[in-house]
């Protein structure tokens, strides 16, 4: 059962290490958020602008960006689509953490300090809080889609729900994106990126186990794909909003795939000895920023225009963030794009 | 960036055989079809692909597959579908819904989806409001994604062309009166920069007008667009005072009031009480129909324990599989008569069935309620209510190739009118948008074969359009002129007040003469900021495409003297079968440019579909 006057969600009582738990004792309703959001676009300085938000039970970062354009900066670009965590549309960096704006609970800060909103930094910047994600689109269309067998009428094909729940997990993926903003080979490489990411492993996985798909995208994996590139830190796993466990369930068993058939001696050794030579390399990933969707031109996206290159905030984020929550825990990541991510081994 | 009017050949053009607009499932289905025919396609959305309103589907799709009940065909959905649309459906269009609608969900299968399944290993259905078998095949509750992800990957392996985050503003007709539609212009939001698409069909596929409303399960994409691109170039619009409240949504915290709890949460077994624990679905079933439902509590349980089991039972479906126009009056009048929950909702608990089931059958209900409302849906109950969530009204069609009243133009999925009647059931829509996704698309791309020619696109026309599109922007330039948001705040408080779930005439006139003030303000509207994805700029385009759709649902509304489905008339209590039954409202822009209100009579029932009906016509 609802209480109306509950104060504050069970975890924002817990005082993070170094922090206290200064948001229990406001009450809701009368406190305000201080929110600090990069304003901006490709060319011209950026800047952050300051909005205090009045704070309503429950209100989620997306809901304080709205307030904000219906009230003080209707020109303040976001998107976002179903405020459900459905969708996907509503990925930024909050207090430099990739995060869906519309599942963050301002509770789940402290309100005493500025929130820093921000664009995810691994896509150029169109502006505000708004990228241009076209690349992701684009190593989409280069996965070979799903391959029924052409043998079996359709009237025939039967699995077992055990069969298909890890295939179900990878398709409640929303390409948010979260994940290929926080993986590092992606932030290393800004233009021409080896490694098509960990969403698009997710979804690899998700057509290489399907109980009847009959193509091959071991090869692809291994060359264009660069699943060779993840060293398994797990940054990805931790950002999903979809809880898919994307190293450990679709990344590790795909470079096992790979393994088994490309570095396996025997497998090798067979191959040399029926002499089938390795297929040449057909598909490749697209550059960004010039990959948008064949379509899709923009006008405002010349090829020479500058990777995202985000300021850093005038003053630095505390090196350890004041937040009254547990899940302060997380790693932190360099706030440099080219930093080295933490491995959790 | 801004345009010298007359600079027309400065504007990006692309022009196709078949133009969609609109990327949901009846935009991708429509534009995969047409592609297939051999047409050249282009698909443009307001978003990025894969976010458009499709993906927030959940509970499943309808289609009598009788995999888990072999006694379901497609005469029985048809019959629940026209039950359900209180015999305001076009026969036709439900006949070739209930026809089609397991061969589309098996070629989803075919492309990829990986639905639920049976315990033979087939795809597994379950039951929901108003259809007398388990019918939805599903994906726990997230089953618009899947739907929206496995056509789009379709449409992306078939290399439709895709223009993502384009706004499209004018339709562009060959000229003069009863002319017909030769294209469209827009605009591209990331940059701001106009674009022209000259197309020898234009399929609409925009959804529907939840943005209208202050309280809505839909997203800010949901501005009627399609329904005011038809109705200016003079296509019928039919049944727009038919407004779906879907009976559940979130009512708390704030921010998510509105936000759908899916339907499959009553399909799964969601008991429905009022704050003095009082199960009172019992007293709001419609005598006629009351046989179908369980009698007791002990009846509900064993239909819920076999449903959940993969069992036939002889157990009848428990009362909360009403109709949803139903269950919205129910809980609007419990919450109005003071016996609501804290929240001014009702409380729907389904944590009485094993906590493992609940997280597997509804897990993102279990993310969203922990993540959004610090509520278990395992332990104890979520508060809900009504939230405006579909239009029945739309477009006229053809039914067997989606074209609309003015030649070159088409329509499915929820901006089409015609198929749902009076009240759609829950589950119908997807399926709705895959049969007539398919058959617009061929349609259109027909249409398209037959001319030869791209067709001349007046100059003057895409003038006025570029014109039209800067005006805000200049406006805000010059530092004055009223805040589209305000406009918008405004027009959902009157709808939301005066043409929400219960409606009488003098709040309907209200209404109308408050919707005049509102439409009066909006060319003075003025925008701050450049072209560069800027959503107040957007939204002027959305606000005026809602002044349309809001006139068109209250005007249909005052001259509709009945109650029937979705609309409830308090001075008009009852269903008046011999004044208003067989007849759709319509609406269209009349030579003057004032809205003409009209009705029109069903299209006539083969007798063979009427036998169909049994006692219910």
């Amino acid at each position: 059962m609802i209480e109306t006057n509950a104060p504050v969600e069970p975890r924002a009582l817990v005082a993070a290490p170094g922090g206290e738990a200064t948001a229990a004792g406001e009450t809701p309703g009368t406190s305000i958020a201080h929110l600090r959001i990069f304003r901006g676009e490709p060319g011209i300085p950026s800047r952050y602008d300051a909005f205090d938000v009045p704070v309503e039970e429950g209100m989620v970062v997306l809901d304080a960006l709205h307030w904000v354009q219906g009230n003080r900066a209707p020109d303040l670009a976001v998107r976002w689509n179903c405020k459900a965590a459905k969708c996907g549309s509503c990925s930024a960096e909050v207090n430099g953490r990739p995060r869906l704006t519309c599942k963050t609970r301002l509770t789940d800060f402290d309100l005493a300090e500025p929130i820093t909103v921000e664009p995810m930094r691994a896509f150029p910047l169109i502006r505000d809080l708004v990228t241009d994600v076209s690349w992701n689109y684009a190593v989409n269309r280069s996965i070979e889609p799903f391959t029924p067998p052409m043998d079996v009428p359709q009237a025939d094909w039967r699995w077992q729900q055990e069969d298909i729940e890890r295939v179900q997990e990878f398709r409640k993926c929303i390409e948010c994106f979260l994940c290929q903003d926080v993986c590092h080979v992606l932030r290393n490489h800004e233009t021409e990126r080896p490694f098509m990411g960990p969403r698009f492993l997710v979804r690899t996985a998700g057509l290489e186990m399907h109980p009847i798909d009959q193509a091959d995208r071991r090869r692809y994996l291994k060359d264009a794909g660069g699943v060779g590139y993840c060293n398994i830190t797990k940054c990805c796993t931790e950002v999903c909003p979809e809880h898919i466990k994307i190293t450990d369930n679709a990344i590790i068993p795909l470079k096992e795939r790979v393994a088994d058939e490309f570095y396996d001696p025997i497998q090798w050794a067979w191959r040399k000895l029926r002499g089938q030579p390795d297929a040449p390399v057909r598909t490749e990933l697209p550059v960004l920023p010039a990959g948008p969707m064949a379509a899709a031109p923009r006008a405002s996206a010349p090829e020479s225009a500058p990777p995202t290159t985000l300021p850093e905030p005038e003053a630095t984020l505390p090196t350890t963030p004041k937040r009254a929550s547990t899940r302060a825990k997380r790693p932190r990541r360099r706030s440099d794009a080219g930093g080295k991510t933490p491995s959790e081994g | 960036m801004t345009l010298a009017p007359e600079a027309l050949d400065q504007i990006e053009t692309h022009p196709v055989d078949v133009l969609v607009i609109g990327a949901g499932g009846a935009g991708l289905r429509a534009a995969i079809e047409a592609k297939a025919a051999g047409a050249k396609v282009g698909l443009v959305c307001k978003s990025l692909l894969g976010k458009a309103h499709t993906v927030m589907a959940e509970g499943g799709v309808a289609a009598a597959l009788a995999h888990v009940d072999p006694d379901d065909t497609w005469q029985t959905h048809f019959r629940d579908t026209m039950v359900g649309g209180k015999l305001l459906n076009n026969p036709r269009m439900a006949e070739l819904h209930a026809q089609e609608s397991p061969d589309r969900v098996r070629e989803l299968e075919a492309w990829g989806a990986v639905f639920d399944r049976t315990r033979d290993g087939r795809i597994l259905q379950r039951p929901f409001g108003g259809h007398s078998h388990p019918r939805l095949a599903h994906v726990g509750d997230r089953t618009g994604l899947e739907m929206i992800r496995t056509l789009q990957d379709r449409a992306v392996a078939m290399d439709v062309d895709v223009f993502m985050e384009c706004t499209i503003t004018r339709l562009i007709t060959s000229g003069g009166g009863g002319a017909g539609v030769v294209g469209a212009f827009g605009y591209w939001r990331t940059t701001g920069a106009p674009v022209l698409f000259p197309a020898k069909a234009v399929v609409l596929a925009t959804g529907g007008i939840g943005k209208a409303y202050t309280v809505t399960s839909n997203s800010w994409e949901y501005s009627g667009d399609g329904h005011a691109l038809a109705y200016s170039v003079g296509a019928d619009l039919i049944d727009m005072e038919f407004v779906q409240f879907h009976p559940t949504g979130m009512v708390w915290p704030p921010g998510v009031r509105g936000l759908l709890v899916t339907e499959a949460v009553r399909g799964e077994g969601g008991i429905l009480r009022n704050r003095d624990g009082k199960r009172f679905m019992w007293d709001y079933l419609p005598e006629d129909r009351r046989g179908e439902y369980a009698a007791t509590d002990e009846e509900a349980v064993k239909w819920v324990t076999a449903q959940s089991e993969g069992r036939l039972t002889d157990a009848r479906r428990p009362p909360e599989l009403s109709t949803r126009d139903n269950v919205s009056r129910a809980i609007y009048t419990e919450v109005r008569e003071g016996r609501g929950s804290p929240h001014g909702g009702v409380f729907l608990d389904i944590s009485y069935l094993p906590a493992e089931h609940v997280r597997r059958k509804l897990p993102s209900m279990y993310e969203q309620f922990k993540e959004l409302a610090d509520v278990d849906i395992t332990t104890g109950p979520m508060e809900v209510g009504p939230t405006t969530h579909y239009v029945m009204g739309g477009v006229r069609v053809d039914a067997e190739t989606g074209a609309s009243t003015v030649d070159g133009l088409f329509a499915a999925g929820e901006v089409a009118g015609g198929m749902h009647g009076a009240n759609r059931l829950g589950g119908n829509s997807l399926s709705d948008l895959l049969v007539f996704g398919m058959r617009t698309g061929a349609g259109a791309a027909a249409f398209a074969a037959r001319r030869t020619e791209q067709a001349y696109v007046d100059p003057v026309q895409v003038r006025d359009a570029a014109r039209e599109l800067a005006a805000p922007l200049e406006q805000g330039s010059a530092g004055d002129g009223e805040d589209p948001y305000a406009i918008q705040r405004d027009l959902q408080d009157v709808m939301q007040r005066l043409v929400g779930i219960f409606r009488v005439e003098r709040d309907l006139q209200e209404a109308t003469a408050e919707l005049g003030r509102l439409k009066a303000r909006w060319p003075g509207v003025a925008v701050r900021g450049g072209r560069v994805f800027n959503p107040g700029w957007n939204l002027v385009f959305e606000l005026r495409n809602l002044l349309v759709v809001s006139e068109a649902i209250t005007r249909s509304a005052l001259q509709r003297t009945e109650s029937r489905g979705a609309h409830s008339r308090i001075d008009h209590p009852e269903t008046d079968q011999a004044g208003w039954g067989g007849r759709n409202s319509v609406v269209r822009r009349g030579a003057d440019g004032t809205m003409e209100v009209t009705t029109t009579g069903l299209p006539k029932m083969p007798d063979a579909l009427r036998l169909l009906l049994g006692t219910a016509h």
